[in-house]
């Protein structure tokens, strides 16, 4: 029967599922017999069943490095990632805190300022901010609610401590994932899963189109809800499609949609509809040709005029850009303490500031030991590893810098947390993260699970899909497993 | 629903008949071959020629091939990228139309166009062409029948079920005729008669394109005979790949859309397809051949696309009028 775990390395840093050589964690303990009982070979044959469920069922993404166009499964570990009850109350806690204190952030920065007055943020930080948008100051959004929709990116460090690594407040993606691995999960391991009281995901999409009709313009009853995606050369179109599907609404191309007289309509057979509610899946420069890019031919002409009247609602709102840009970032604890008076409850991982004169001389002189971010790139783009770039790749890095002070931030290195992923035979220690996603709308939501991204590549702390990235499904255990556990 | 969505089920439709639609007549062609080979003077070559010219794409597989014989002809109907039409670009478009109307089609729809493309885009379709081209032509009509029986059982009947079903018809409608009008243009070998052995064998394997010779000698006890294949595949009111069943249908289909009674018409499309289906209804095979039988196909396969335009402009094309009185207003 199997081994797999029999060579697993723990290594120095922070292992979810062994306390040390041989020393499983509670929560880990049913996982792991089951695993002894599992024969390699059914294993295998397990994995290739997921990832060919994946492919039949288009669950892929477009890699364009040839005319054709290749498509890729996200790849798909079996090794579930568990997060007790308790672990998961204090995460759930400390992301709602942090998205209301995001919302007030906004809602602040687009009317009074106070937060830029009170010198709690250098204002300069705001204005020059690539995702600020003037245009919107004094606007009323639905609801005062300016992030309806955030994915938050969480890791480990080498004590377990969970810290926020970056939040994603425009258009996070990914939330499929967390889906369909739990599908995935539920085909080729129904025995394991059951072994778990784990926390149902399946309501999610239900949860989002009550957020999202609860935006809806002048608390309209039945509004008519769409998805807006760019289109099925995006790569996420996938993700775009699916949760139409699950929500059961249109899922529409800036060509489906006019903008006339203030209004938003999709062209139908019947005629012009008129639409309400827009979920884009599209950033804000590409929304309106007259009002943001020019050259933008994803968008609808007018759409933000129909906007500014309150005609229709977007989702997330315009200018949301701000709250996720890197340097202001570091200010989330801040602002945490300036609008809700108390300490923030998950940590942010320190930054330095290129644009802070003692920060700048300390990225310069120990660049080699940091995490160079440029403040707007998402997808592991635009960024450096310092432990494992070569010297002319830093000195690049430390030109771009020195140019550009407002836009580069820096961190240590954070040792992420490890969790077993299959590898070619055996179980291996890979890093991983976790990225919650929390819905705002009538009250803050947050689905009992999340998206584990791991880095599949031997010793590699980047875990984004661009970069050989995988995922994981993630349980979250329901209370009572966690007092069954500690009676175990 | 969507303009655009109703544009992409209906061509999604059709591209999958359309792919079937080769299977058949790859498949059909190759018995031939078969059947032909002993007949002293014939050339087996040119028993593709006619599909070759069914398709449209005679220069085109000119230029493609340097040695323009069978094994080419199946790879241009079958596998060939650069054959819009080919089986691998047809299940392709649909494939990608069905991607983008994923929230109006059934998870089964979707899951069996995929299997089906990434079969036809995988080494062992090419592989299965060459040594048994029989098992993948059934493989790809098996394919589009059970893609018809999951959207039947799966599918809502409603606004985009009949935008498909109008689809598959036409194109099936087009089939039929231009599979008759190739007959009317392959060559008998010389010495032979209308009427004999090589004749008669043609004729069946236009039956056998359409499935319909066992239907057809349920029908006509006596032997194979032209103006009795043409009338069967022409006017057969229940046969399921006839021309003026398939008309009866795409009728019905758009009266459902539009919710009008049969007996009159609400749009230009309806009133087309209303007018080809009562000539249907009332023609004789007789005057058919007395107009001429090439004319007559002709003349439908032309009133075939007014209705597959008229139907663009009535739900696709009319809500961009509203882009023109904005942009002028």
């Amino acid at each position: 029967m199997g081994d797999f775990f029999s060579g697993y390395e723990v290594g120095e840093f922070f292992d979810e599922m062994f306390a040390r050589p041989g020393e499983v964690r509670p929560h880990y303990s049913k996982l792991l017999a089951q695993f002894k009982e599992m024969a390699p070979d059914s294993f295998e044959r397990k994995s290739a069943l997921a990832a060919q469920t994946f492919l039949t069922q288009g669950i892929t993404f477009t890699v364009y490095d040839d005319d054709q166009g290749t498509e890729r499964i996200f790849p798909f570990d079996l090794v579930p990632r568990i997060i007790p009850a308790k672990e998961w109350e204090t995460i759930e806690r400390g992301l709602v805190q942090r998205i209301t204190a995001l919302n007030l952030f906004l809602h602040d920065i687009y009317h009074n300022q106070s937060i830029l007055r009170d010198k709690v943020l250098p204002k300069e930080l705001v204005w020059e901010a690539a995702h600020f948008r003037p245009e919107f100051m004094h606007f009323d959004v639905p609801r005062d609610i300016y992030i309806h929709i955030c994915g938050t990116d969480l890791v480990r460090d080498e004590r377990g401590d969970y810290m926020v690594l970056e939040d994603n407040a425009r258009c996070p993606s990914g939330v499929s994932y967390v889906l369909e691995n739990r599908q995935a999960m539920k085909r080729v391991f129904p025995t394991l899963l059951g072994e778990y009281r784990v926390r149902p995901v399946e309501d999610y999409s239900q949860e989002l189109l009550n957020v999202l009709r609860y935006v809806a313009p002048r608390a309209k009853r039945e509004p008519t809800v769409v998805l807006l995606t760019p289109g099925t050369y995006n790569s996420a179109y996938f993700e775009h499609s699916f949760l139409a599907r699950s929500m059961g609404i249109e899922i529409v191309e800036g060509r489906d949609l006019l903008a006339q007289n203030g209004q938003v309509f999709m062209r139908t057979t019947k005629g012009l509809k008129p639409v309400d509610v827009i979920y884009r899946r599209i950033d804000d420069d590409f929304l309106d040709p007259q009002v943001f890019r020019k050259d933008s031919g994803l968008g609808v002409s007018g759409l933000v005029d129909a906007y500014r009247r309150g005609n229709v609602s977007l989702a997330n709102a315009i200018g949301t850009g701000i709250a996720d840009d890197k340097v202001v970032y570091h200010f989330v604890p801040k602002m945490i303490r300036y609008y809700l008076g108390e300490d923030a409850i998950l940590p942010n991982v320190p930054t330095y500031l290129a644009s802070v004169k003692e920060d700048m001389s300390y990225i310069l002189e120990h660049i080699e030991k940091l995490v160079v971010k440029a403040a707007n790139e998402s997808g592991g783009y635009g960024m450096l590893v310092g432990t494992q770039a070569t010297k002319a790749e830093c000195d690049a890095f430390r030109q771009k810098v020195k140019a550009d002070p407002r836009n580069y931030i820096a961190q240590p290195v954070i040792p992420l947390s490890r969790a077993p992923a299959y590898c070619g035979g055996g179980m291996e220690g890979r890093h991983i993260d976790l990225r919650p996603y929390i819905l705002y709308g009538q009250k803050v939501t947050i689905i009992p699970g999340a998206l584990t991204r791991v880095a599949l590549t031997k010793g590699s702390l980047v875990v984004n899909s661009s970069q050989g990235g995988g995922s994981k499904d993630t349980w979250i255990l329901d209370d009572e497993e966690a007092s069954e556990a500690g009676q175990a | 629903m969507l303009s655009r969505v109703a544009d992409s089920l209906y061509w999604m439709s059709r591209y999958i008949e359309r792919a079937e639609n080769n299977a058949r007549i790859a498949d059909v062609n190759l018995q031939l071959q078969l059947d032909l080979i002993n007949q002293p003077d014939s050339d087996p070559q040119q028993q593709w020629n006619p599909m070759i010219s069914s398709l449209e794409e005679n220069e085109l597989f000119a230029s493609l091939y340097a040695k323009p014989d069978g094994r080419a002809a199946m790879d241009f109907v079958s596998l060939q990228k650069k054959n819009r039409n080919s089986i691998y670009s047809c299940l392709a478009q649909a494939r990608e139309n069905a991607r983008t109307t994923r929230e109006q089609i059934s998870s089964e729809m979707w899951e069996q166009i995929n299997q089906l493309y990434l079969f036809v885009q995988s080494d062992s379709a090419r592989r299965l062409l060459r040594s048994s081209p029989y098992e993948f032509f059934k493989r790809i009509v098996v394919g589009s029948h059970l893609f018809q029986g999951i959207t039947h059982a799966t599918m809502t009947h409603g606004e985009s079920w009949h935008f498909m079903r109008i689809g598959r018809l036409l194109e099936r409608a087009d089939f039929s005729s231009r599979i008759l009008d190739v007959k009317y243009h392959i060559l008998l070998p010389s010495g032979e008669r209308v009427g004999g052995n090589v004749d008669t064998i043609q004729w069946m394997s236009v039956l056998k394109s359409c499935s319909a010779l066992e239907a057809y000698r349920k029908s006509y006890v006596n032997q194979v005979a032209p103006w009795k294949v043409a009338e069967f595949i022409i006017t057969h009111a229940g046969f399921p790949r006839s021309i003026r069943f398939c008309v009866d249908f795409v009728d019905e289909a758009l009266h459902c859309i539009s919710g009008s009674d049969e007996a009159r018409y609400a749009n230009e499309a309806e009133r087309l397809s209303g007018r080809l289906r009562s000539d249907l209804d009332y023609i004789t095979i007789g005057e058919i051949f007395k107009f001429g039988l090439h004319e007559y196909l002709a003349l439908i396969q032309q009133r075939l696309v007014e209705i597959s335009n008229a139907i663009f402009d009535i739900y696709c094309a009319s809500t961009l009028a509203a882009d023109e009185e904005n942009s002028s207003g």
